[in-house]
């Protein structure tokens, strides 16, 4: 402990600081009211879509099951507020692509109680029966991963997990989310992490929290258990340390190799919206129907920390924070990694833990957005946290040298995280570049 | 409401490479003040032809056609300004629009312009006028001339093509003792003189031929260090690299060679190491590689000093590390995360 304490302020190599702008971290989470059509889409997370279980004109009430999971990997959805189904029909998403979804015209004065739900003893269940109840829940990873839960909890037995890091980093600049889910429900969220120790075999836990957040960290510590198994420690605040990885690295000392899962170094990584939403559901076997999500930008009139229930259309969201209706970027989730909206029609769904409107010309005035030849300045290479070459990455992109980025570069390594992007003085638009190499190189892989 | 759909990173450092270029300038501008009060009217000439004819080159191929970066991106100035003041300060103003010309034409323009050409431009003009004009860039005038800020040196003013007049007859009315127009560099190299080093990093006392005090130079080179514009490692690997060096072999032969002092603040070198090596352009873009090239950029200027036929060796020893950049990278590539050896894990 003494040793760990004289290696605290050190983390992972490389990384950028972006301004923060956690304006909206002292803002206590609100609701928001209901839409009066909430949309859910059958296919929400990584894994199979789910199987609708209602019909077109039913009655449902608020908490209970739309949709059940189709196999393992596939996660069921819960209807967000009492109404009928209206339809089950395709339906636009925030990328673009239409999917199925339940359509829910919503009860005029729905009561925000949870109407529906299948309380069980979680003490008396074995591992696959706890795993099962994961699953009815219907959470996914919140931290923007949207991989099923209970899942992800059943490690290959021949991986002993000594430590679950549970991930309270929060490092995209504006999102406050995870902030205000730490400093109002650590209760929800010990609870969370009481239930993941048991599923892999009691290792200790760690939760990592920036050092940006010191209300969080204290709100924690104050009702931490007395048996020392679960402990706060604070990190650097350093984009990405939110990133898995990152975090096992500045925690533990412990990198993952490349194409492994961080089991395999020993280490499980749990985000905290995720466990403080298992630590809330599980027990009274309720579903996943409403998260905390942070809204801000320069664009938004009354920002905050906003409870949403999940099928919200998002225009009816900026209409109740106060988007103008100017030319605007929305994006769903955080500056770095987020995605930007391309039909504002889209509901909001499990894996979208803020939204950040702007102007269009807030975020980098266009003018500055020119593109100029690599300089060969080197700032890429020193933010990577993956030890990649982005210089080279880019050069080869340019001369479309995927294999060459795949096989030498490592282009595999790379998370997306757009550290390198960001400190790019020429502006080359680096993770794009790397995306549609992935891609070429994935298409090129099926054909094969 | 209409949207805008951009590719995420959706918000960006502030540090465009105009804003680089422009940095970079700014920090040049208190050493050709320097210059200026060490020459008078002949640097301040010799700093403007220079700079205008890199400027008309750019202007020229921009003009052209396929090439990159565009006229206000500052680079051309920062080379105009570096190669003046790589210039003997009476040098030719003619001689010195050539080397300006060369500068952009045989070091950027025929690469496609900015970002893609393999030497620092302004080193590859000095070097195209050190062989087109061999004399001139070895006549050096003392500074703090007594009416410098009223007059020009007359080589300065030599008509092109013609042979510029000789200095010996003007230094000689200037009726001052002890002054001579050879640098330190080659008073040490062919008159066994070593200057103070203290005289050499201030360059405010007397009448040496040297170009703006190294202190200047690296107070200057040390803010853009500081505003991230510029990276430390380099000037610190080639500065390092001389100076060993030098420690060993004055060791070795206290008589035969300089005190490493005297290596590192005479000549070009802190110039060379501060401003030239760490061109980013032609310098490597990985940590170990900075190192790497820097080294080999300091011990290459040693070298060439003490066993060339010239009494400075930065210049080449840059244009060298140049050459070999692209090899250093290949062998210098950074080690991706989970792929080191396994180190020691932290104990809790």
């Amino acid at each position: 402990m003494k040793l760990l304490n004289f290696l605290r302020g050190e983390a992972f190599a490389r990384g950028v600081h972006p301004p923060q702008h956690k304006d909206t971290a002292a803002m206590p989470i609100s609701r928001l009211p209901f839409a009066s059509r909430l949309v859910v889409p059958l296919s929400q997370n990584v894994g199979r879509p789910a199987r609708s279980v209602v019909q077109v004109g039913q009655d449902v009430v608020r908490g209970q099951p739309l949709a059940e999971a189709d196999g393992f990997v596939s996660a069921p959805h819960h209807a967000p507020a009492s109404g009928v189904v209206e339809a089950i029909r395709l339906h636009p998403t925030s990328g673009g692509p239409w999917t199925d979804s339940v359509i829910i015209k919503v009860h005029p004065g729905s009561p925000q109680a949870v109407e529906w739900e299948d309380p069980r003893d979680l003490s008396a269940m074995d591992a696959d029966e706890l795993i099962a109840a994961v699953q009815r829940t219907g959470i996914v990873g919140l931290g923007g991963g949207v991989f099923p839960t209970h899942a992800k909890l059943r490690v290959p037995k021949e991986f002993p997990v000594d430590t679950l890091v549970v991930n309270g980093c929060e490092c995209e600049p504006y999102l406050t989310s995870d902030h205000r889910i730490m400093v109002e429900r650590a209760s929800d969220l010990l609870a969370g992490v009481a239930i993941s120790r048991r599923l892999l075999g009691n290792p200790r836990a760690i939760i990592g929290v920036e050092d940006n957040k010191p209300d969080a960290v204290e709100a924690i510590r104050a009702l931490l258990p007395a048996d020392g198994d679960v402990t706060v420690e604070t990190v650097p605040t350093k984009y990405p340390q939110g990133a898995g990885e990152m975090l096992i690295k500045t925690l533990l000392g412990r990198e993952v190799p490349p194409d492994s899962r961080s089991y395999q170094v020993g280490a499980y990584v749990q985000n905290v919206a995720t466990l403080a939403s298992m630590g809330a559901l599980m027990p009274r076997g309720r579903g996943f129907i409403e998260r905390v999500i942070t809204v801000a930008g320069t664009a938004v009139a009354r920002p905050g920390n906003y409870l949403v229930p999940m099928g919200t259309p998002l225009r009816f969201l900026l209409e109740h924070v106060g988007a103008p209706a100017d030319a605007v970027e929305v994006i769903f989730g955080g500056p770095m990694m987020g995605q930007a909206v391309a039909c504002l029609d889209a509901p909001i769904t499990k894996g979208v833990s803020g939204i950040l409107v702007f102007h269009g010309q807030d975020l980098a005035p266009r003018a500055e957005r020119k593109s100029f030849p690599c300089i060969k300045c080197g700032k890429c290479v020193e933010s990577c946290p993956m030890g990649l070459n982005p210089s080279m990455l880019g050069m080869l992109a340019t001369k479309r040298q995927y294999d060459a980025m795949a096989e030498t570069y490592r282009l595999g390594a790379c998370f997306e995280c757009g550290s390198c992007s960001y400190v790019c003085p020429a502006n080359i638009p680096l993770v794009q570049q790397f995306r549609v190499a992935k891609q070429v190189l994935r298409g090129s892989e099926k054909a094969a | 409401m209409r949207v805008e759909i951009h590719s995420a990173p959706h918000i960006k450092a502030d540090n465009g490479v105009v804003k680089i270029m422009r940095n970079v300038v700014w920090s040049l501008l208190p050493l050709c003040a320097f210059f200026i009060w060490q020459y008078g009217v002949s640097a301040l000439s010799s700093l403007i032809v220079v700079t205008a004819a890199c400027l008309a080159a750019e202007a020229l191929f921009l003009q052209l056609g396929r090439q990159s970066g565009d006229l206000g991106d500052w680079s051309a100035v920062i080379t105009g300004l570096l190669l003046a003041l790589t210039l003997p300060p009476g040098f030719p103003l003619w001689m010195g629009a050539v080397a300006g010309f060369i500068a952009i034409t045989l070091g950027k323009a025929i690469f496609g312009g900015v970002g893609h050409n393999l030497f620092n431009p302004a080193l590859v003009g000095r070097a195209f006028v050190q062989a087109a004009f061999p004399v001139a860039i070895a006549s050096y005038t003392p500074s703090f001339m007594p009416g410098r800020l009223t007059e020009f040196i007359p080589s300065s003013l030599a008509w092109p093509f013609m042979a510029p007049q000789d200095t010996s007859a003007w230094l000689l009315a200037s009726h001052l003792d002890g002054v001579s127009g050879a640098t330190p560099l080659a008073r040490w190299k062919f008159e066994g003189v070593v200057a103070s080093s203290f005289d050499l990093l201030t360059s405010v006392s007397g009448h040496m031929a040297i170009g703006p005090s190294p202190l200047l130079i690296l107070l200057c080179g040390g803010y853009l260090a500081v505003r991230g514009y510029l990276d430390w490692r380099i000037p610190a690997a080639v500065m390092g690299s001389a100076a060993a060096l030098a420690t060993v072999m004055f060791a070795i032969d206290p008589h035969h060679y300089p005190d490493p002092l005297f290596v590192l603040f005479s000549g070009g070198l802190v110039l060379g190491a501060v401003y030239m090596a760490t061109d980013m352009v032609t310098s490597p873009v990985t940590p170990k590689g900075m190192w790497l090239y820097g080294a080999l950029i300091g011990v290459l200027t040693v070298i060439i000093r003490y066993s060339g036929g010239l009494p400075e060796g930065v210049m080449y020893a840059i244009l060298i590390g140049n050459a070999a950049t692209p090899m250093i990278e290949r062998v210098s590539q950074p080690v991706a995360f989970g792929t080191a050896v396994k180190r020691k894990e932290k104990q809790s």
